[in-house]
């Protein structure tokens, strides 16, 4: 699989992967996507990533251990649940913060938090359990 | 007989009205325990860290449940809906006396567990994630005990179960993986089975929520057809595998000897109590004709599986395989106070679940004392431990009694009621089970203690002689770590035996609010019935 063609393009493919799991993620809210299957785009670039360059390279390029990453996705998505208890709602009702930003309305919500927690999960623990058959593989 | 004279109005479901902040405590059990599984989870590289975090969390969780218990016993059923998003179409978490004593008695018992694995695991143990997964093992059960929607209680079973697969092979021995695969694939096709079960519920009623369906239930002209049927017998094998009930107990014995003790110990106090408690729930609150008519059924699975666990329990010699079965006659126990039915009886089976999930877990303890005092788990190998500790000796007898259902002890009243109520409902057989099998647990217990506590050394010793035990004292069994956990639990157990009031209450109350469930029905839908 290391032919020179898929060591060059690997990379910069990752890497857009990665962008367009970011993108998958956050239009998730209404439309189809959202942290699972972004989650998934995001594992797969680093699987390919793997594959291409070594599994230490990954490991270096992602700095925290995959659970580690799974575990703060965990944490905050735990965390999405509670603000509405200023609010005397029940756990997990959503609440929405609409931000101007140069002119930009952006709606910042729970919602949005636990689905990026949920992206990270699916990240951490596909991706851990990636490296972890490829890194066999080369043994 | 679950509901059939309540009228609730609907429309009123469909106001929201400001939650108290007490009524959070609904879902603390369950949040504690995912916040503190996922920072272990990112903290699992410091060794150190762990086991003070796990512990932290742990503490704090039997404080939430005792909270809980509290504001139940004030308020009656609780019920806090997930995101305001109203029942039947939201899901619901209701809390009454049943759910939340489980969660409670559990959650002791895994604070126990993370202090004694403080001493037993390894710092490997630690950084493959003993922690993490024992609180995440505590958010599936608790979440089982206290969610009120079928589904959602299908997804906490996955947690705990997925937890328990990861608490199994930590460590990685060969005997470990069988264990785990005959466990794993038993477990598989059970969870598989309820989730049949759920789906062709969901495609009669249109509801998952409990309280939805025991109204719908209850108002169904034709109670026994035969699609209901089918769905009550799908049911009653997941959770008879899940429990661990003859004929579907092979895979306890199995796996429950392999991985470190302090893990077969929680798991057999919490994970086949978890099965015989949704079995309860859905059989007596949900499908109470259904129960009705499999009467006779699950009454012969309970004897069979009364005698399987104590027969089984007397022919073993490997010490914690034996409790493996010890575990699996306290089921049948239970079994048979769901087949009776009555307040009386279901009654029985909550306190005889919360009596054998502090024993078991104990009994656990125990032989790994056993072990790390004598050397082995196999009473060939035992001897002479009466020598070492006569303490250690009394409070093994102590267990012992309880869990055979000899007075003083907490085994004691579970027993008696459930006996009386089977007695009373003319299932003389079932009463006769339940005190052989008790009076052959006795004698499965009495022959782990004059084995391993009053002979004088290994087999062979001659009679009035002592051998010096070889055994690796010292470094492990100094700690308090090792004998807190057992004397937490033996004082629960003496408790419940001598001051038994305050649990048969809390049991009686959880029985009467599941078979006559009005309570539990306006806490979710309101309505003044």
């Amino acid at each position: 699989m290391r032919t020179i063609i898929f060591r060059t393009i690997a990379p910069y493919l990752s890497a857009l992967m990665v962008l367009f799991s970011i993108f998958v993620l956050l239009r998730g809210h209404n439309e189809p996507g959202g942290g699972f299957i972004g989650g998934l785009i995001a594992a797969s670039a680093l699987a390919i990533f793997g594959i291409a360059c070594g599994v230490a390279s990954v490991r270096r390029a992602i700095v925290f251990h995959p659970m580690g990453v799974s575990g703060f996705g965990l944490f905050l998505s735990a965390l999405a649940g509670l603000p509405s208890i200023f609010k005397a709602q029940a756990f997990m009702t959503s609440q929405w913060l609409d931000v101007h930003l140069f002119g930009v309305e952006i709606a910042l919500s729970t919602p949005l938090f636990f689905d990026i927690g949920v992206y990270l999960v699916v990240v951490g623990a596909i991706g851990s359990i990636a490296l972890a058959l490829e890194e066999r593989e080369v043994d | 007989m679950a509901g059939s004279s309540v009228s609730v109005d609907l429309s009123q479901a469909m106001i929201t009205a400001p939650v108290a902040l007490g009524d959070w405590l609904v879902v603390a059990p369950s949040l504690i325990t995912i916040l503190g599984g996922a920072l272990c989870l990112m903290l699992r590289k410091n060794t150190d860290l762990q086991p003070k975090l796990g512990i932290g969390f742990l503490a704090l969780l039997v404080v939430a449940n005792l909270a809980l218990l509290i504001r139940v016993l004030d308020q009656g059923v609780i019920t806090m809906v997930m995101g305001s998003w109203l029942p039947p179409f939201g899901i619901a978490f209701t809390v009454d006396s049943l759910g939340v004593t489980l969660s409670l008695i559990g959650s002791i018992v895994a604070f126990c567990g993370g202090v004694f694995g403080a001493a037993t695991v390894d710092s490997t143990g630690r950084r493959y994630g003993f922690y993490p997964f024992l609180l995440l093992l505590m958010t599936g059960v608790c979440g089982a005990f206290l969610t009120g929607d079928i589904f959602n209680l299908y997804v906490w079973f996955e947690v705990l179960l997925i937890s328990s697969y990861g608490l199994l092979v930590l460590g990685n021995d060969r005997i470990q993986l069988d264990g785990a695969v005959k466990y794993g694939v038993l477990n598989l096709i059970g969870t598989n089975l309820f989730l049949i079960a759920t789906g062709m519920l969901y495609g009669i009623f249109g509801t998952l929520n409990m309280a939805d369906l025991a109204m719908k239930v209850a108002a169904l002209e034709n109670p026994a057809s035969g699609t209901l049927a089918t769905v009550a017998a799908l049911y009653f094998l997941a959770f008879a595998m899940k429990a661990a009930a003859f004929p579907v107990n092979f895979w306890l014995p199995a796996s429950y000897h392999t991985p470190n003790v302090v893990v077969s110990a929680v798991f057999a106090g919490l994970l086949t109590k978890v099965g015989v408690y949704a079995l309860i729930r859905i059989f007596v609150l949900i499908l109470p004709a259904s129960r009705g008519y499999m009467a006779d059924v699950i009454a012969l699975v309970a004897i069979a599986t009364l005698l399987t666990g104590a027969i089984g329990a007397l022919a073993q010699s490997e010490v914690r395989r034996l409790l493996g079965y010890v575990v699996i006659a306290g089921i049948g126990s239970m079994l048979a106070g769901v087949a009776v039915g009555s307040t009386l009886a279901v009654s029985g089976a909550i306190f005889y679940a919360v009596h054998s999930i502090i024993v078991m877990t104990a009994l656990y303890f125990a032989a790994g004392i056993m072990n790390m005092m004598g050397g082995s788990y196999d009473l060939r190998q035992l001897g002479g431990l009466y020598q070492k500790s006569a303490a250690f000796a009394a409070v093994f007898l102590v267990l012992g009694f309880a869990v055979s259902g000899l007075p003083p002890f907490s085994g004691f009243w579970p027993k008696v009621i459930l006996v009386d109520a089977a007695f009373a409902d003319g299932r003389a057989w079932l009463g006769a089970a339940i005190l052989f099998s008790g009076f052959l647990t006795t004698l499965a217990m009495g022959r782990v203690w004059i084995f391993a506590f009053w002979r004088g050394g290994p087999e062979g010793t001659a009679d009035g002689e002592t051998v010096a035990v070889t055994g690796e004292t010292g470094t492990q069994l100094s700690g308090a770590a090792v004998w807190l956990p057992l004397g937490i639990l033996t004082a629960l157990v003496v408790y419940f035996g001598l001051q038994p009031e305050w649990m048969l209450e809390l049991s009686t109350q959880g029985a009467s609010g599941i078979v006559e469930p009005l309570g539990y029905l306006r806490s979710v839908f309101g309505g003044q019935g």
